[in-house]
Order: structure tokens, then sequence, then C-alpha cells
């Protein structure tokens, strides 16, 4: 629905990114019983990332069924538009103070600036791209981020090459190597840094096996050749260091490098605001609401921490879109201070605080690939949980349930998450 | 003899380990954590079926999502690529639209899965 801006320019909760985070978090504010809520999205059109995301395997948690991208955003979208929640696109936020003034702007409005009684940052993440992976060579045509292919090839119709050389196995990576596949390109090689792959099984075998792909582990593109186009690239492998070995150093010849080297919380709005960001993560650190170190600003979805699957982006930002509303009608209060710590093998956990005695999923990513481990959760000495996995992977994101009993019967301040031979 | 598999159904990837008798035909299951990858790897072993998700072009020039409505034969993943991108989706198309119906002999049809851009 159209929002007009009022002449004070308060709004109950303001929500930053209209992607399945932002939606998600609407949807489950106003069902909580918020009416004045206002989605701002940069895009012309609401849908996010997912817009993008052609391929399917998405909503078998949320709907208990496989959809693809688009179709899982037009759900949302259908539930926002069912509700009325009102919402801008092509508006571009700008800044965030600490008292929760946000500034934002458009073609309709020009500059304008909203007292918000809560905001929920839904931002997303973007790719990282050529200018950190410090590899040498000129700056030709030809290098692309996956994710930027994907938008060139799925939104505007364009093939960005013929001859791919993908670095990087996240998913996007993954994904493209079999689209471009699929449209008459020839993808010549995955080559992967780490000795794993940091994107699902599950992609690995329907996109790269289906397709006769091969995937290099341990190996880098270390030289991109070509001045106006790509021409090739030298790749080789690296040691257990990650230092490219010379003598391993080969040409393939290709007019395209798309780049899948990981995903980086787009947090600058929050940096402005003050505040607190976890060095891990790169999202703000926050309790069990969601909320982050400015009371009544919550975070939800990959701004806060970069998911596998947008299922568990729903459901993280549903915890967000109802502790704002408890926010704005004053029920929020600490209950507990609870932080979580971790031993290293587990390298971050979501949230890092836990502040109320209530049922609490605790997301982390393990640094390595391990076997025949245990999770074990302890506090004040005693084990809360312990839970053996065959294998955890850095690429998998791992879940344990904190009850509300166990949160009550906690003595002293921290948890601490670790993972110990089974 | 043994196939080893990755599950696809789901995110969770599950490690198959298919034993196969002296036919070919997947005899033994193991490492499958639901009934669905036991279904998925016989299906696998003896006719191995695929979703096709592509794009195509509408009249006025923009793409449009498309999938096929079920999965249809892995060896026919390349023909339906051709019919997909031989196709041309009225402007005015909306998610859920058949394109086009019963590809390739199957009982698959290309449905629109998204807005325009």
């Amino acid at each position: 629905m159209k929002y007009t801006l009022k002449e004070n320019g308060y709004v109950d909760l303001v929500i930053v990114g209209g992607g399945p985070a932002g939606m998600s978090a609407a949807v489950a504010a106003y069902d909580a019983g918020l009416r004045d809520i206002l989605i701002l999205e940069r895009d012309n059109s609401l849908g996010g990332i997912l817009r993008q995301c052609i391929h399917n395997g998405f909503g078998l948690h949320r709907f208990g069924e496989e959809l693809t991208g688009p179709e899982y955003a037009y759900r949302y979208e259908k539930m926002v538009r069912e509700r009325e929640i009102p919402f801008m696109c092509d508006t571009m936020v700008m800044g965030i103070d600490k008292d929760r003034n946000l500034t934002a702007q458009n073609s309709e409005y020009g500059i304008f600036t909203l007292k918000c009684g809560a905001i929920i940052l839904a931002m997303g993440c973007r790719e990282r791209p050529r200018g950190a992976l410090n590899i040498a060579g000129h700056r030709p045509a030809g290098i692309f981020t996956a994710g930027t292919a994907q938008k060139f090839v799925n939104m505007k119709g364009y093939m960005p090459g013929s001859e791919v050389v993908i670095l990087g196995s996240g998913d996007i990576g993954l994904i493209m190597a079999r689209r471009m596949t699929l449209e008459g390109a020839k993808v010549k090689a995955v080559c992967e840094l780490m000795p794993y792959s940091g994107g699902l099984a599950r992609n690995i075998e329907q996109c790269l096996n289906d397709f006769d792909i091969p995937l290099y582990l341990s190996t880098t593109v270390v030289e991109i050749h070509g001045k106006e186009r790509v021409t090739g690239v030298t790749v080789a492998e690296v040691d257990e260091n990650r230092r490219p070995k010379p003598e391993t150093k080969r040409y393939i010849p290709c007019d395209t490098l798309l780049l899948s080297c990981g995903l980086i919380p787009e947090n600058e709005l929050s940096v402005g605001a003050g505040i607190s960001l976890d060095r891990v993560t790169n999202g703000a650190v926050v309790d069990g609401d969601r909320e982050t170190s400015i009371p009544g600003v919550f975070a939800c979805g990959n701004v806060l921490h970069v998911h596998d699957l947008v299922d568990y982006v729903s459901e993280e930002s549903v915890i967000a879109g109802r502790a704002a509303v408890r926010f704005i009608r004053g029920e929020r209060g600490e209950e507990i201070s609870l932080t979580l710590k971790t031993d290293g093998k587990i390298r971050y956990t979501v949230p890092q605080r836990i502040t109320r005695v209530e049922d609490t999923t605790v997301y982390f990513r393990v640094a390595d690939v391990y076997r025949d481990k245990a999770i074990v959760v302890r506090a004040g000495g005693a084990v809360l949980i312990k839970k053996k996995k065959q294998k955890l992977a850095p690429g998998e994101m791992e879940t344990v349930k904190l009850t509300a009993k166990m949160l009550g019967e906690v003595k002293g301040s921290e948890i601490m998450l670790s993972l110990e031979d089974a | 003899m043994e196939r080893q598999l990755t599950c696809i159904v789901c995110p969770r990837g599950c490690s198959l380990r298919v034993t196969l008798d002296a036919d070919g035909k997947p005899a033994k299951i193991e490492g499958n954590a639901c009934p669905r990858g036991e279904t998925y790897a016989i299906a696998e072993c003896t006719a191995p079926m695929r979703t096709v998700t592509s794009t195509v072009k509408c009249e006025d020039g923009t793409v449009i999502p498309v999938k096929t409505d079920r999965a249809i034969p892995k060896g026919l993943v390349f023909e339906a690529m051709k019919i997909i991108n031989a196709t041309v989706a009225p402007s005015g198309a909306k998610v859920g639209d058949v394109l086009v119906r019963e590809i390739l002999g199957t009982e698959a049809s290309i449905v629109v899965t998204g807005k325009k851009p």
C-alpha cells in the first residue's frame, strides 16, 4: 500500500529493506497487532535478492514445498499486500541515529526524516568484490561477482560471457555454474581456495556433477590475463597456509571470471548509527530478540549474519518483528543477562546475548570441517546440552535450542559453546 | 556394486550409499535421514529426474523467470532449454501462468514463477 508521510514524520516501526527478512518482519509485526508500519526498499520492487535467484530449493522448511526464489518472494509480497502494509520502493535510507531518527530519500519526497518508534535493519548482504581478493592483473572486462552475473542473466537477459572460470565455491557460484551451462556457456573450472567447498553438498551434486564441471579444491586464481577483455586466468594449488605453490601454476583460457568468495552483511547504516558489530559475523551484536546495542533497533536476516537458507531468514525475522512490537508497547525488559561464548572451533553465535527466559534457538557456524564431534553447551559448570554430530562444515549453519527451563536455572553470566570429541 | 550419491531433495544433502544388485537395480540404501532420500536414490539409479529453472523473453523485451512444474528426465534438460529459449511470453504474463504444456512428451509444463523485473 502506498504510504503518505505524516507531518510530524512519526512511524511506529520502520523496516529498512524489503527482501525476505524485511517482509517477514513486517508481516510478523502486523500479525502481533501493530498497524503503523513502513517498509523502505532501495530497489524498484519488493523481494530483494530472491528476485534473481530463479532456481528452486527455497521454502521446504517454511512452506513444506520446493519453490523458486521469485515464488518464495511473491508469497511474502502477497502477505504484505493482503495486510495493506505500506512500503516505499526506489527509496534509499541514508542514515540512522541513536535516537531512531532515520533519513531517507526518493524522487517523490526528496530527502526526508522519519522519527521511528522502532527500526528493524534488514538490508541483507553483498558479495566480496575483486578488490578485496588481491588478484594480480589488469582490469579487463569480463570479471563479475557471481551475483552480478546472475542479475545480468536472470533479470536483464544478457550473457556475461561464453567461457567461464569461477573462483570460490559458494552457493551462488555453484548455481551460476549450472545457469551459465544451461544457457550455452562452457564452465571450465570452479576453483576453491579452501580444502572444502563453501556451498551446500546438494549444489555440488546438481550444479557441478550433473554437468561434469570440475571443482578444484585448495586452488586459487593467481593472475588474470587480458587488457580489454579477460583472455584467461592462471590458477595454482595452495599449501596448508593458503599460499600458492608456483610449480603448480597452469593457464586456463577463458573470457569470463566469476567470483563467489563470500558474502558480507551490508552494515554501513548500522556503523553510522554507532551499533556494536560482531567482528566474526560482520553483523550487529544482538540478544535473543535480535535487538542491537541501540534500544529499539533490531536486525534480522543476512545483515545480521549470512544464512544458508531463506527459510531461516524468515524465521529469524519473525522474532525481530514481534520483539519490535513489544518494544513499542513498552513491554520489553531484561530478565537476565547472559553472554554466549565459543571455543574457537565454533566461530560465532547469533544471538550473542540472551536477556529473556524463553526458548531460544542459537545459530552458529564451525571454523573447519569436523567429524564425529559433540556440540556441548555449558553454563556455571553444568552441561546443558550435548549433541553428537557426524559431520560439521563451515558452509552449513548449525543450531542448538536452549529451553526456558535451562535459561532460568543458569548460574553465572556466561554460556559456553564448544566442540568436543564425541 | 555400490554408488555414492548426495541427496538433492533438501538442503541437508545426505550422503547416500546405494548397493546395486546384479541387474544394476538399487537393492540397499543407507545414509538417508528421511524416506524421500530413498525415493531419490532409486530414481537416481534408474531414471534420474531434474526440475529445470530458467527465463523466457517477453514480447516487450524483458525476461521473466520460469520452471518446469515438475521434474523431467535428466537427459531431456538441454532439450527443455531449447524449448524454453524458443518461447516468448506475453507482456502481461503473471506468476503461475502456463506458457507451454506437456513438453517433450512428459507431463511437465513451463510455468511463470515471478514478476517482471
